[in-house]
């Protein structure tokens, strides 16, 4: 590799009590890609994604993100530095539109928010920088919209605008497509393959037909471990990975 | 006040128009019409409106259910309480003093009960209350458990001129004064950017968190300046009461600052004032005719939490979040 990666995931632990959730993960992730992290379920997925986001103080192991040190920095700096994630579960903010959802995004990226005196609405810039993320995610006409209003698709593809607010350099999606339709799934797909090229992408992801479309390389965890990275093929075609996951998943996928 | 009041329309803008005049006016209506015994009723429903209003910035808009207010309302008692007890009469040193040991209290009680949520920080600030509580009734050089007389007040110079709280009139608008600009600064903070910062903080701090908001460092400070303002509603319930006790600190002014809270209007601009104003005149009202005014006070409490969950200002606003849109 020429380039440095831009996410460098070095024996990282976390314990919750005597079950070893996260048993020494090393991953990197390389600038500009598309990469997937897949897993049976209760593999540890989620506890990973809480580490690398700050939700969870790691027990050992270390997080290097574009050169910096981030294992013990709080979430919203990790977030203001460019390393930003959503959620497995549908975490909006409820008593706000669908435009000021996004407004609220592009003001924690932007600037001190101690400000208590001026009015948000008069920031011309930051609802246009608002209106944009809801374009890119095609809810461009469901701005004025309460959140409860929105289909489930919908609320994951905000979800994904939000993440977007500050011009991250590396996104983390928690199962973006869990609980979608056929066609909410395939209009999700789509957006992940959009930003290819805006941002790097990690995307966490239980749908595996899915992931071996998008990714350019895919790690595989299983029981807290890595057990293969690569290019989507060659993990395909790993026997760790098929004994652990992929026969399991196969047959739901086709039940 | 104005401007607020421009953009919540016409009806309301009257409606609070008339608020403003009724309350200058009133020590002189009362006057007139010989009920001067009221006035004092008014001085102390504005100083509880202060007090329940800064509850209602951690309460309403922190969304962090501070059992221990009451803390930091008896902190400013006792600050200005003592400094006249030794003889400091400056009003200004008063205020000073006030805002600085309420903001140190604050700082230490908020950062280290604002680590946790739920019901431990329920707990926290509640044994912290508790602990300034035991504190001051053991305090016996100022007072102990039997509290603190103080016959002078705080005396403002301005410019040559004196400004003396003793005198009920000026007490009861300098309360006004206070309050009147504690709301100008609420209603102006709730759609700015701390303000939307908090309400996703309310709304879900972790996603706040994530989308790059510091969620602790804001709580913190909303916190601070809540106890500080609360600071201000203790200092000037000593100008008004020539007195303060340990009862200052206890839970339960604590529980009434949250029932004016409730009562009133939860993350409601005018919730604090109409709580305060409401339950003490139900209070003075029902305490006079019956032997059981908080059996009935309960009752309307009930009432309110029941069917209007913002509280008598929600209620009056008729839609649910006119308050923090």
């Amino acid at each position: 590799m020429t380039e440095l990666p831009l996410l460098v995931v070095d024996g990282l632990v976390k314990r919750f009590g005597g079950l070893l959730a996260t048993d020494h993960v090393d991953l990197s992730v390389a600038r500009g890609e598309i990469h997937a992290l897949i897993g049976p379920n209760g593999a540890g997925k989620t506890t990973l994604v809480a580490q690398l986001g700050g939700q969870l103080a790691s027990d050992a192991g270390r997080i290097v993100f574009a050169g910096h040190d981030i294992t013990r920095m709080p979430t919203h700096r990790r977030a203001r530095r460019g390393l930003v994630r959503s959620f497995q579960i549908t975490r909006l903010f409820a008593s706000a539109s669908v435009l000021e959802n996004a407004a609220l995004a592009v003001q924690a990226a932007t600037g001190s928010s101690l400000g208590a005196w001026r009015p948000v609405r008069r920031e011309r810039a930051l609802f246009e920088a608002a209106r944009a993320l809801l374009a890119d995610v095609g809810l461009a006409e469901r701005g004025d919209l309460a959140i409860g209003a929105l289909s489930h698709g919908q609320r994951r593809a905000l979800e994904v605008a939000m993440t977007l607010a500050g011009q991250p350099a590396l996104v983390m999606l928690d199962e973006p497509m869990a609980g979608m339709g056929h066609e909410e799934s395939a209009r999700m797909e789509r957006l992940v393959a959009s930003l290819r090229g805006r941002c790097t992408v990690l995307l966490i992801e239980h749908d595996v037909d899915a992931v071996f479309r998008l990714a350019d390389r895919v790690s595989v965890l299983v029981e807290g471990r890595i057990v293969a990275t690569g290019k989507p093929d060659a993990v395909r075609a790993d026997a760790r990975v098929i004994a652990a996951y992929l026969g399991d998943s196969a047959e739901t996928a086709s039940a | 006040m104005l401007s607020a009041a421009r953009r919540l329309g016409g009806a309301q803008a009257s409606a609070m128009l008339g608020a403003a005049l009724l309350a200058l006016a009133l020590p002189f209506v009362l006057r007139a019409l010989g009920l001067d015994f009221y006035q004092s009723l008014a001085s102390r429903i504005v100083v509880y409106a202060i007090a329940a209003t800064s509850l209602n910035l951690v309460l309403g808009y922190g969304g962090l259910v501070s059992f221990g207010h009451a803390a930091f309302v008896g902190l400013g008692a006792y600050t200005t309480g003592i400094l006249i007890a030794e003889g400091l009469q400056s009003g200004t040193l008063h205020l000073a003093a006030t805002l600085v040991v309420t903001a140190a209290f604050a700082l230490v009680i908020g950062g280290i009960s604002l680590r946790t949520r739920g019901v431990y920080f329920i707990m926290i600030t509640l044994a912290f209350a508790q602990m300034l509580f035991y504190f001051a009734n053991s305090v016996k050089g100022y007072g102990g458990d039997e509290g603190l007389n103080v016959r002078a007040r705080s005396l403002f110079s301005l410019g040559g001129w004196l400004l003396d709280l003793k005198n009920p009139l000026a007490l009861y608008y300098v309360a006004l004064a206070v309050l009147a600009v504690s709301l100008m600064a609420l209603a102006r903070f709730v759609p700015s950017r701390f303000g939307r910062a908090m309400l996703a903080i309310r709304d879900d701090d972790v996603r706040a968190e994530a989308i790059g908001f510091a969620t602790y460092r804001y709580k913190l400070v909303m916190f601070v300046v809540a106890g500080m303002l609360g600071g201000v509603a203790g200092a000037l319930s000593v100008n008004l009461q020539g007195y303060v006790s340990p009862n200052v600190l206890h839970w339960t002014q604590s529980g009434t600052l949250m029932v004016m809270v409730i009562l009133g209007g939860v993350a409601t601009v005018w919730g604090g004032l109409m709580g305060a104003a409401v339950l003490l005149l139900l209070q003075e009202v029902l305490g006079s005719h019956t032997e059981h005014g908080e059996f009935w006070t309960g009752w309307v409490l009930l009432a309110v939490v029941l069917f209007a969950r913002r509280g008598l200002v929600g209620l009056m606003l008729g839609r649910p979040s006119k308050g923090a849109a």
